[in-house]
């Protein structure tokens, strides 16, 4: 694999094929947890880290398995990879795991991982598996945090708030820009409003670029 | 040759037992942190409810869970934990569910010390509203600080309820039904600990393993 195609793949998970915004996969974490940009980066890392090592292990195993068995395969080693994540936020960042709650061990449900099990790492080399799987994690963490970033800004009217979560310690409130918000961008319509800004502006920017193309 | 069946079977039971292995390494390895910040975070959220008052020993140690029907606010277990100094109680503090609020069930832990004096009153679990209901968490305003240093006589029980239905407390901007929730079940467990406070600090406490 050359590294053009690795890099191919990177774009492939980060803009043209991203699991949020093109494949609409895992809509309801992102959904859910973006209430903050600290929200959005913990779920993204987790998902970012699950995603490929599945995609590795996968990928490292399909020599062996039979295609009746897949499923089941792929099913317990994403959930093996889940419980791992889980106990280690659990560990080490307890803050985030209590505020993320349920949405970790629901990672096991993202169609987004079991998808690119089937569809790219069965069928693909170790070392693609794994750009695969780094490029779409971080297509989907970008994502979680930028609509997180937005509907905090606008929710709340402050910047980065609650990063005690991460690095433990005292509350801390982030740069606010604002005293309150708008209080519908952190209820759950404005999570549906924001993804469909992105959306729109995702389809705005490539247009744009296809017009430029064919002047 | 073995069959495709047997084999994968096989396969299955391989893949099982490292994800098996991986799982339990990791377990081993996370176990005792998780417990740690387990206690920690308890102990750390009990605390703002006992208002800064001394006491000895751990908190947690001197829990007493009472299964329902135990006469406390809320239809699920009713948590006690009691402060000691130098053998004489100080205070004990009360996680209840407080019910009839707008989503849903709300835990909260109500302190209260020897003298029938609140301690402090914290929120632990909810659904409310963000925005408005949500006001009920003392981080979010100074709604549940009007408990402190209050008791069944200051102001008389029957004046326990929210200015909009003709009692002493306020409510929230925007929202009545939380805090009435909130209100009613701290104003039950005052009267309940009025009932048993003797027997409250005689207890044992219950099995960690509950």
């Amino acid at each position: 694999m050359t590294s053009g195609q690795l890099a191919e793949r990177m774009q492939a998970g980060l803009w043209r094929e991203n699991p949020g915004l093109v494949q609409l996969l895992g809509l309801c974490p992102l959904l859910a947890v973006t209430s903050t940009f600290v929200n959005g980066l913990g779920l993204g890392v987790a998902t970012l880290s699950v995603l490929t090592c599945s995609n590795v292990l996968v990928s490292a195993t399909r020599r062996w398995i039979l295609a009746e068995i897949r499923v089941p395969i792929y099913v317990l080693i994403i959930a093996s990879l889940v419980t791992c994540t889980e106990l280690i936020f659990k560990a080490w960042f307890p803050a985030l795991d209590r505020s993320l709650g349920i949405f970790i061990p629901l990672i096991v449900t993202n169609c987004a991982i079991v998808a690119r099990a089937e569809v790219f790492a069965s069928r693909n080399g170790i070392v693609s598996s794994l750009f695969d799987g780094l490029g779409m994690g971080a297509g989907f963490a970008l994502l979680l945090m930028a609509i997180g970033f937005f509907r905090e800004l606008v929710g709340r009217g402050s910047i980065f708030a609650e990063f005690d979560k991460l690095l433990g310690g005292d509350p801390l409130g982030g740069l606010v820009v604002v005293d309150g918000g708008w209080l519908l961008a952190v209820l759950p319509p404005g999570a549906f409003f924001s993804l469909a800004l992105a959306i729109a502006l995702k389809n705005y920017l490539d247009g744009r670029r296809e017009a430029a193309h064919a002047t | 040759m073995i069959s495709r069946v047997a084999k994968g079977g096989l396969t299955l039971a391989a893949i099982a037992a490292v994800c098996t292995t991986l799982v339990a390494a990791t377990y081993r390895l996370t176990s005792e942190r998780i417990a740690a910040n387990e206690r920690a975070w308890l102990e750390q959220s009990l605390a703002p409810a006992l208002g800064g008052g001394d006491y000895e020993g751990s908190l947690t140690e001197s829990r007493l869970v009472l299964e329902p029907p135990h006469g406390l606010p809320g239809k699920d277990d009713a948590i006690i934990y009691r402060a000691y100094s130098g053998g004489a109680p100080v205070a004990a503090l009360f996680a209840v569910t407080a019910r009839g609020g707008y989503a849903g069930p709300i835990r909260i832990l109500v302190g209260v010390d020897v003298e029938r004096t609140v301690t402090g009153v914290r929120i632990l679990e909810h659904r409310e509203t963000p925005g408005l209901g949500d006001g009920i968490e003392a981080s979010r305003s100074d709604w549940v600080r009007q408990f402190d240093g209050r008791s069944l006589g200051d102001p008389p029980v029957a004046a326990w309820q929210l200015r909009v239905d003709g009692g002493e407390f306020d409510q929230l901007t925007g929202a009545s039904v939380t805090p009435r929730a909130v209100l009613k079940a701290v104003r039950e467990t005052l009267l309940y600990f009025d009932a048993h406070q003797e027997e409250i600090f005689d207890m044992p406490a219950t099995a960690e393993t509950r």
